[in-house]
């Protein structure tokens, strides 16, 4: 397919730029002591622009609140970030730009958990330890010990998803449309059936489909006709939306559930009140009243234009408090001592609830359970890991 | 039996919006022997053009979504007389080659300049027209979106038909489409003509982007490549060049697809429709209406 080349040339540029800072500042003192690097790589713009978006401003708000504090280990924190356009096969150009280019310390991102698996063998090899904010899937962790997360994990998701569907939703009867084109997607729907499957519960109709397709009509026929008491959709906003829209244009009645993938605003915009009665499962609520997750809200809100943060945008916050409560335990940013504080992180207060690294370098906290309902998302319940 | 005549329609669906946008490759092709790959990007911005322009209509209602439809078709059909002017005729009279590889490289400008102009976000498209669910007795399902492409596409295709065989332009393209150089012996305006079928192209791809938006409402700057290649290969399934055979190849395609995703080969979705044009040029590689004598255009 046609994939526009404009990041690799603006990669490209970039190296060129990086060039001639370094011709530049030849003659001075070595760079590497006046400031901490830290890289990001994250969809800002593309099919998942709005999770890239939502984790960077959370990022960028942690950054800059560090920085006003003083920075970390005396030391201001310069934050080097690049779009990859939620494409495949640019994520990991651009860890090894920021790990052999800009030297940061450490790498954060990405929401997508095939975007994070393209980079994260390339932090492993170069022993710099990276934090992705939001990518569940559990292959991501499982690179190396090098790679972490503050989120939790698809199992975990999956578990309570269809722990949900059968208390909550009283479903013996569920249907799966899958994304074959994400390990996220495909991931959620498997550690959903294993669990639900053994508690008894009956999956009646797989399907599948490619990220990016518009048309779900036939898949749905099919679904609508194995009569499901619910339909779990664990793909991406931007089919999920069409996928629940269709669903309800073909008269399919059950009630509509996925994962943290579906949380974006855009959802509504594209599925509208086909919405209404549709479940998804996410790691943070902003009507939590814990004052550590209002005074977050307060911050991102009296930054963003009083947009209110969502799930993307307070686990990219918890990334940089994380890594830097590491590098304040570490004392150092060096790759193996700051892996080391990093692997030890326990009960770290953030946005999210309270984070604590498992020996697989996975965050096990509580998720929260969200509806749609008169046009916007409601809290239903939490549920603890 | 439900689900059987259910999947029928969404095939058939589907297979009108391949059609509509194939008529549009399937004109140019018809005149001027080339393949428009810009096509399917002029049918994003026609697209877009409906995004943008249903800001000043009232929403979902008749008249303003028939505004909105003229409004973007009469922009898509400006833009494709300037592609026309600026890419193509400075090409005039070169290797097909040449001119087949430029439109690639409009195809690859108008992505990007949408993405940097309409950002490369997915856009939700506004309901344009008004939406309505008919639900037969015996539970098959048909929208009012769906409806509307099969009739746009029918009315399309028979003022299409008219334009090309009953009128002065018209003869004049197909006089075009036979000999050129002959054409303008005899007193036709070449330049006038091709631009008038770029205009004509580029209006139906402006249709199909906005019908395309009204049944799928999330739209980005790289939305036309994936149905454009489907709606060439229609085109020439149905025997590129023929007007009858762009609709009978897109309901065809949209059916196969159909028929592969509701047998649980959704995943091969887009291998077969390309597998049915890899076969179609091996077996019959002037499409299932595609005569040697047949009347182009």
């Amino acid at each position: 397919m046609k994939q526009p080349r404009i990041p690799l040339l603006l990669s490209a540029l970039a190296c060129l730029a990086v060039l001639a800072g370094c011709g530049k500042a030849g003659d001075g003192a070595p760079a590497a002591a006046a400031t901490i690097k830290v890289g990001e790589f994250a969809s800002l713009t593309g099919k998942e622009a709005t999770f890239g978006q939502s984790s960077h401003k959370g990022t960028l708000l942690a950054v800059e609140e560090l920085n006003a504090a003083g920075g970390v280990l005396g030391k201001q924190i310069e934050f080097i970030y690049e779009d990859n356009r939620s494409t495949p096969g640019e994520s990991a150009t651009i860890a090894k730009k920021l790990i052999t280019r800009d030297k940061v310390v450490a790498i954060l991102g990405e929401v997508a958990s095939g975007r994070s698996l393209e980079a994260a063998p390339i932090a492993q090899a170069n022993k710099v330890p990276m934090i992705s904010p939001s990518s569940t899937n559990p292959k991501v962790t499982e690179t190396g010990d090098y790679i972490f997360r503050v989120c939790f994990t698809d199992p975990f998701q999956g578990r309570l998803l269809a722990e949900f569907a059968k208390r909550t939703l009283k479903a013996q009867k569920v249907a799966i449309v899958s994304d074959v084109s994400a390990p996220y997607s495909m991931g959620l729907a498997q550690y959903f059936r294993e669990p639900f499957v053994a508690n008894g519960g009956q999956v009646v109709s797989e399907q599948k489909y490619t990220g990016g397709d518009k048309d779900f009509k036939a898949q749905l026929t099919v679904i609508k006709n194995a009569s499901p008491d619910a339909v779990l959709v664990p793909g991406y906003y931007t089919d999920a939306g069409l996928i629940v829209a269709q669903a309800r244009q073909l008269g399919i009645k059950a009630p509509l559930f996925g994962g943290d993938g579906w949380e974006a605003p855009e959802l509504l915009q594209i599925a509208g009140s086909a919405l209404e009665g549709t479940y998804y499962s996410t790691h943070f609520s902003a009507d939590n009243t814990d004052p550590l997750v209002q005074k977050f809200v307060a911050a991102y809100k009296a930054k963003n234009n009083g947009e209110t943060p969502d799930a993307m945008a307070a686990l990219g916050y918890d990334s940089v408090m994380v890594l830097a409560d590491a590098i304040k335990r570490a004392g150092t940013t060096d790759g193996p001592k700051l892996r080391d504080a990093l692997a030890a992180t326990k009960d770290f207060p953030g946005a999210t609830g309270a984070t604590t690294l498992d020996p697989q370098r996975n965050a096990s906290k509580a998720a929260v359970i969200m509806t749609v309902k008169d046009g916007r998302f409601q809290y239903v319940e939490t549920i603890a890991p | 039996m439900t689900e059987l005549l259910q999947q029928c329609i969404n095939g058939l669906a589907l297979g009108a919006i391949y059609a509509l946008i194939a008529l549009g490759y399937t004109m140019v092709y018809g005149v001027l022997r080339f393949i428009n790959f810009a096509h399917s990007d002029v049918f994003m911005v026609g697209a877009f053009a409906g995004y943008y322009l249903a800001r000043f209509v009232p929403a979902a209602s008749v008249p303003g979504g028939i505004l909105v439809l003229l409004g973007a078709m009469a922009l898509c059909a400006l833009l494709g007389v300037l592609i026309e002017k600026f890419a193509y005729r400075p090409l005039r009279g070169r290797s097909t080659l040449t001119v087949l590889i430029t439109a690639i490289g409009v195809s690859l400008l108008l992505q990007n300049v949408g993405q940097r102009v309409f950002g490369a976000n997915p856009k939700s498209f506004p309901a344009l027209f008004p939406l309505r669910y008919y639900q037969l007795d015996n539970g098959l399902v048909i929208s009012s979106a769906q409806i509307m492409v099969f009739v746009v596409t029918l009315l399309l295709l028979f003022a299409l038909r008219h334009i090309v065989l009953h009128t002065r332009i018209g003869t004049a393209m197909r006089a075009l489409s036979f000999n050129p150089t002959a054409a303008s012996l005899v007193g036709v305006n070449n330049d006038r003509v091709i631009s008038f079928t770029f205009a004509l192209g580029s209006a139906l791809a402006a249709a199909g982007g906005i019908l395309y938006a009204s049944n799928y409402p999330s739209i980005d700057p790289l939305m036309g490549t994936l149905p454009g290649l489907k709606a060439f290969v229609a085109a020439v399934l149905g025997g590129i060049g023929n007007i009858a055979g762009a609709a009978v190849g897109g309901i065809v395609l949209g059916l196969v697809e159909t028929a592969v995703v509701a047998l649980g080969g959704s995943t091969y979705r887009d291998a077969v429709a390309f597998g049915v044009l890899i076969l179609i040029l091996l077996l019959r590689p002037n499409g299932l209406l595609g005569k040697r004598q047949a009347e182009k255009v």
